[in-house]
């Protein structure tokens, strides 16, 4: 299977290029049990775009992570990753494709019978990688997310930040062209939302990769529009009197409500909007 | 729970039939296609088969035993007392020996199962995998499926020959039978038939039991109270389908081989 993921992964890769989006939704709707939950929402990501997707609970967020991955598929409309159609996929390419996808759950969904080693290893594992050179790959991986130390634990082991930190790990372990992250700080301490939010920046500004990043904290969102990582700083703010205005060009917003986009622009933008319930949810 | 009418209720158990075929159906094509998960299914035929020993032991054991006791209060009065060991090895491989073991490992595996899958299904587990690019019914489904039937199978032989064995222990050291004619009744009591129809229908009950487990386990929804739901459902389902199944075999099985 893993040369076949290798080679379906390859083909997809080889036919789009830089113009075309990452991700991009045509008129996607879904409900479920007769209660709409997306409906006719059209957007699209760039390469090496950020997308932070706003919302309140229950406002589909997660489903449209789900759908970008094709772990769900939409009642009508088309959703193009990597400017391949995923809903009229084979469920054998599908599972190729997802070899450029790293996604981070909300409640991390690391698998609690392996430990942290094979649970990043997991995807090495899966495409055959001779285990020396997975090792080396998770040594690094759990580098990049600071918890080298944690190879050996088994999830329940480990603290609710930790196993987002290892989920990230795991999300990036194959370099993925697209990242999806579902509520990667939720129901953590502001700390370890911080700690989590850097690692998100590190991988957008030096890996420079595509994501969607799903969040109902409006700190982190501006933090990670506001900030860049900085290999000696870390975390730094972006100058407000530079180019940029003090917010990163590549990181954009989308704001969901009652199953519809109700903004997708910059920072600038969302922050200039005078629409009311923007206002209101915003302030 | 809400009440749901005539329409939705058969609409719904409609939907589950087709759900749980095409779970089976794509969890038996993936035996035949690469890739294929030996780890598991070797992992699963230790937790099905080696974890189960104890408890099929002494469940042939003692059916056995009591199987003799009972039986010889009705040989007694035709005089026919010697036939116990017939009774008992006729009793345990045709019926007795894979329907016990099929309930037995149904309420330990089917059980397992429901709630291993089911709890990776409601902390996202599953979907995970899927993200991953593994399938999860070729990953979780399929090497249950092959171990528990697999497994059953030898299974029903060990219960078969543990209730024999407590059968000949009840006979000769309670009843005063001899130990050798018991024996060599159990054995001459047996055909070609008996076996065929004992060793075949704990394939069903295996599958059965994998196929159920797995088909609650992989559609559970709400929660932690949700995995207790699909436990239970999945143990009374596997084992009422193993006795109903249990029935059409042995009728397949008189119409194959005669009574």
């Amino acid at each position: 299977m893993g040369e076949a993921i290798s080679r379906a992964g390859a083909a997809t890769m080889e036919e789009h290029d830089d113009e075309t989006p990452v991700v991009e939704f045509r008129d996607v709707s879904i409900r479920f049990e007769e209660k709409p939950v997306l409906h006719r929402i059209s957007f699209a990501v760039e390469r090496g775009q950020t997308l932070i997707l706003l919302g309140p609970a229950g406002c589909g967020k997660s489903v449209l992570l789900k759908l970008a991955n094709g772990l769900l598929m939409p009642d009508s409309g088309e959703i193009r990753i990597f400017g391949e159609e995923i809903t009229t996929m084979r469920q054998d390419d599908l599972y190729a494709l997802r070899a450029h996808i790293g996604m981070v759950f909300q409640e991390s969904a690391l698998f609690d019978s392996i430990d942290v080693e094979d649970n990043v290893a997991y995807r090495l594992h899966e495409e055959r990688v001779p285990e020396d050179e997975a090792h080396n790959r998770v040594v690094e991986a759990l580098k990049f997310v600071g918890l080298a130390d944690a190879i050996k634990k088994f999830p329940p082991e480990l603290s609710g930040g930790m196993r987002r930190r290892v989920s990230i790990a795991r999300a990036i372990i194959n370099n993925p062209d697209l990242i999806l992250y579902d509520s990667p700080t939720g129901g953590l301490d502001p700390i370890t939302s911080t700690t989590i939010i850097e690692l998100v920046m590190k991988q957008r500004d030096v890996e420079h990769t595509t994501s969607i990043v799903v969040t109902h904290r409006l700190q982190d969102a501006f933090t990670l529009a506001t900030h860049r990582y900085d290999a000696e700083k870390g975390m730094a703010p972006i100058a407000k009197d530079g180019p940029e205005r003090g917010t990163d060009a590549g990181t954009k917003f989308m704001m969901l409500n009652e199953g519809g986009i109700v903004f997708h622009g910059t920072t600038e933008e969302l922050v200039h909007s005078t629409d009311p319930w923007i206002k209101e949810f915003i302030s | 729970m809400a009440l749901l009418s005539p329409e939705e209720y058969l609409k719904k158990q409609i939907a589950s039939v087709q759900e749980y075929s095409i779970l089976t159906g794509t969890a038996i094509a993936d035996i035949f296609t690469r890739p294929r998960y030996w780890a598991d299914i070797f992992t699963q035929m230790d937790s099905i088969g080696v974890g189960s020993m104890p408890i099929i032991v002494l469940t042939g054991f003692f059916t056995g035993c009591v199987l003799a006791l009972q039986s010889v209060t009705a040989l007694q009065e035709f005089g026919a007392v010697s036939m116990t060991g017939s009774l008992v090895s006729l009793s345990m491989v045709k019926e007795l020996g894979p329907v016990l073991t099929g309930l037995m490992v149904s309420g330990r595996n089917a059980a397992g199962m429901a709630s291993e899958l089911g709890s990776m299904k409601v902390t996202e587990q599953i979907d995970a995998m899927r993200a991953l690019g593994t399938d999860p019914v070729r990953k979780l489904v399929t090497p249950r499926l092959v171990a528990t039937v697999f497994m059953l199978f030898f299974l029903t032989i060990v219960a078969d020959a543990f209730g024999i064995a407590g059968g000949a222990l009840v006979a000769i050291y309670l009843l005063g039978l001899n130990g050798a004619t018991y024996l060599h009744d159990s054995y001459r009591g047996l055909v070609y038939g008996d076996v065929v129809q004992g060793l075949t229908k704990p394939l069903f009950s295996g599958f059965i039991i994998a196929t159920v487990g797995c088909y609650f386990g992989m559609k559970t929804s709400g929660g932690t109270q949700g995995v207790g739901r699909a436990t239970t459902q999945a143990v009374v389902v596997s084992s009422v389908f193993i006795i109903v199944v249990d029935l059409l075999v042995t009728r397949a099985m008189i119409g194959i081989f005669g009574s």
